[in-house]
């Protein structure tokens, strides 16, 4: 079955409603705030310290969907890491509601590249996971699996392993196994970057669908400016080595959005001011080792 | 190898077309192709044809091969061929038929072989268990490798007929001192591969499940150790091998049963058949039992087939 087909499948999904964010329910309002201060991040390495993000400061509102691009290797997946406490950083700190990061915690969802379901687990298994880790019966854990591979449109695969299917269907299940905890933030580093275009547009906008249901607070790494003014609420743009903040540009496109969109004025400006950012920073880079070299 | 004889029992059934489709995405290109949904009646070849077109006849250059050689021993022995290798004293494969034939319908042959496997059973499981929390151990902890490596790795190369002496003296009985041997042989490859598999856990998967809130002892059990299991796997079907050959030299101390020791016992009273007889249970056994293990174990590694619905 191709994706697309897949896509259009109906919406069986019933999902917690006390759990959702932006439903009319104040009491979660605040749940998801992101906050750095005067971060650095320096790594050890053979031919000594490599600063891979420099003094970053980013606060992210809580139901803000952000997207973090720049070159490859500029260090935002590592800036992300350290909201989910993967990375810990060498000088400033990393708040979540208030709280400083220490280590991973289901209340950050994580969505990898590629590769990170667990091979030996059914797609079921793998989305009851989260649920389970969290004291969940196993009944019970099994139905918000089938409620969230429903919501990916996934429904009909729950007893597939994961190398039978698709890698966009693949991503949509580490999507599915992410939300099942009901996280208050979603953190995606470069999910469809491995996905052929086609399928990476079409995941783009189930990504907004499903989001727009849940609204919680997403940071999105991406080198992809298409990807990201079509995304995103606010797109902070990264400079490469050091890894540094240099635009925070506020994406005030309506929505719920189309592919349509990328086709208007308004859109071709934000990626003409995103791409000047990064053209000039990818001169820079060359530059820089070329003058090493 | 395993897929490929699972593939020829599936299909050697006697199965309607329908039946033998949902086989075909674990045979690969040794299946038959789609068309075998059409009766057979239509002039293409029927599944069955198929299968020995592909895989049949393999198996069939498999059984001449082994003909051949024992048809050649046969000439050999018949023939007192003496060419370096001497053939003179090597009994004939009709004669050892014959005293198998013998053997078998007399008690004695029965017991030799139960004592064997009761041997291996104890000293495999025995391995089983030290060598994967070993392995894992190893795996997981800098400490542990570095405090254990450096025995196994001295102690490793060491032959099982070399521990004889000391088994001797360590240990309270004969029995356990085999035991003891046959353990020893089994150990070594599971703790090794235990280590290496566990040693490949992918990092990103170590994250995803952190992410969702695992705690250590979770992710040993859903993500290091499901990730290890072919590895592990590997070396438990090892293990069982060299327990076997490690039990004959345990067995030459046995003072009464074992097929190791029907087989060293038949060298001291030079009776010839019954070394070869003693010779291929023993190879028979060690095959059997490594087939065993391998198919005992397949359920945990079923998610590495493509196409594998649970």
């Amino acid at each position: 079955m191709s994706d697309a087909a897949v896509m259009n499948d109906n919406r069986l999904a019933v999902l917690d409603h006390s759990r959702l964010r932006g439903k009319g329910n104040k009491a979660g309002e605040d749940r998801g705030r992101i906050s750095m201060r005067d971060v650095d991040i320096v790594f050890d390495t053979a031919s000594g310290p490599h600063i891979a993000v420099q003094s970053a400061d980013l606060t992210v509102r809580p139901g803000e969907f952000l997207c973090l691009l720049g070159p490859s290797g500029c260090g935002k997946s590592t800036l992300m890491n350290t909201v989910a406490g993967f990375v810990k950083p060498s000088r400033g700190e990393v708040t979540v509601d208030g709280k400083p990061v220490t280590q991973p915690g289901p209340d950050r969802g994580m969505v990898f590249q590629q590769h990170s379901l667990f091979p030996w687990k059914t797609v079921m298994e793998n989305v009851a996971f989260g649920p389970l880790m969290a004291g969940t019966s196993r009944r019970e854990a099994d139905s918000i699996a089938r409620t969230f591979l429903s919501l990916v449109g996934l429904a009909a695969f729950e007893n597939a392993y994961p190398n039978t299917l698709s890698g966009g269907m693949q991503q949509r299940v580490g999507i599915a196994r992410a939300l099942a905890n009901y996280p208050s933030v979603l953190l995606m580093d470069e999910p469809f970057g491995a996905l052929d275009a086609q399928t990476r547009t079409m995941m783009q906008e189930n990504l907004l669908e499903i989001w727009s249901e849940f609204h919680n607070t997403v940071v999105f790494v991406t080198h992809d400016i298409d990807e990201a003014v079509f995304l995103s609420d606010r797109i902070v743009v990264m400079s490469a080595t050091p890894g540094r903040i240099i635009a925070d540009i506020p994406v005030e496109l309506p929505r719920p959005r189309e592919q349509s969109l990328i086709t208007t004025p308004e859109f071709m400006e934000l990626k003409r001011q995103c791409l000047d950012l990064i053209r000039q920073e990818t001169l820079n880079a060359f530059e820089q080792q070329n003058r090493v070299g | 190898m395993d897929s490929k004889s699972n593939a020829a029992l599936k299909t050697t059934e006697p199965e309607t077309a329908e039946q033998a489709v949902p086989a075909s995405p674990v045979t690969g290109s040794a299946s038959p192709p789609p068309a075998a949904n059409t009766p057979a009646a239509t002039g293409r070849p029927s599944p069955a044809g198929l299968w020995f077109k592909a895989t049949g006849s393999r198996y069939l250059v498999r059984v001449a091969a082994l003909i051949a050689a024992v048809v050649f021993w046969q000439v050999a022995s018949d023939n007192g061929f003496d060419f370096y290798i001497n053939f003179n004293n090597i009994p004939a494969p009709t004669a050892v038929g014959s005293a198998l034939m013998t053997e078998l319908t007399g008690q004695e042959f029965y017991l030799h072989i139960l004592h064997s496997m009761q041997r291996v059973a104890i000293a495999y499981g025995l391995a089983v268990v030290l060598g994967v929390v070993l392995g894992v151990a190893m795996g997981r902890s800098r400490w542990a490798e570095d405090i254990i490596l450096p025995y196994i790795e001295l102690l490793r190369p060491i032959p099982a007929v070399a521990w004889i002496p000391l088994a001797i003296l360590m240990l309270p009985t004969e029995q356990a001192s085999i035991i003891f041997i046959t353990f020893l042989g089994a150990l070594f490859p599971i703790v090794l591969n235990t280590t290496h598999g566990v040693e490949q856990t992918n990092a990103t998967l170590i994250r995803a499940a952190r992410s969702l809130g695992a705690s250590n002892r979770a992710i040993l059990w859903h993500v290091v150790l499901p990730g290890a299991m072919p590895s592990i796997v590997a070396g438990l079907a090892i293990g069982m091998g060299v327990a076997w050959f490690s039990l004959l030299a345990g067995e030459i101390i046995s003072g009464q049963y074992g097929i190791g020791y029907y087989t060293w016992n038949s060298y001291t009273l030079i009776q010839y058949p019954q070394i070869i007889i003693g010779m291929l249970v023993i190879g028979g056994l060690g095959t059997l039992c490594t087939l065993l293990v391998r198919k005992a174990c397949n359920p945990l590694l079923k998610w590495q087939a493509k196409g594998g619905q649970s």
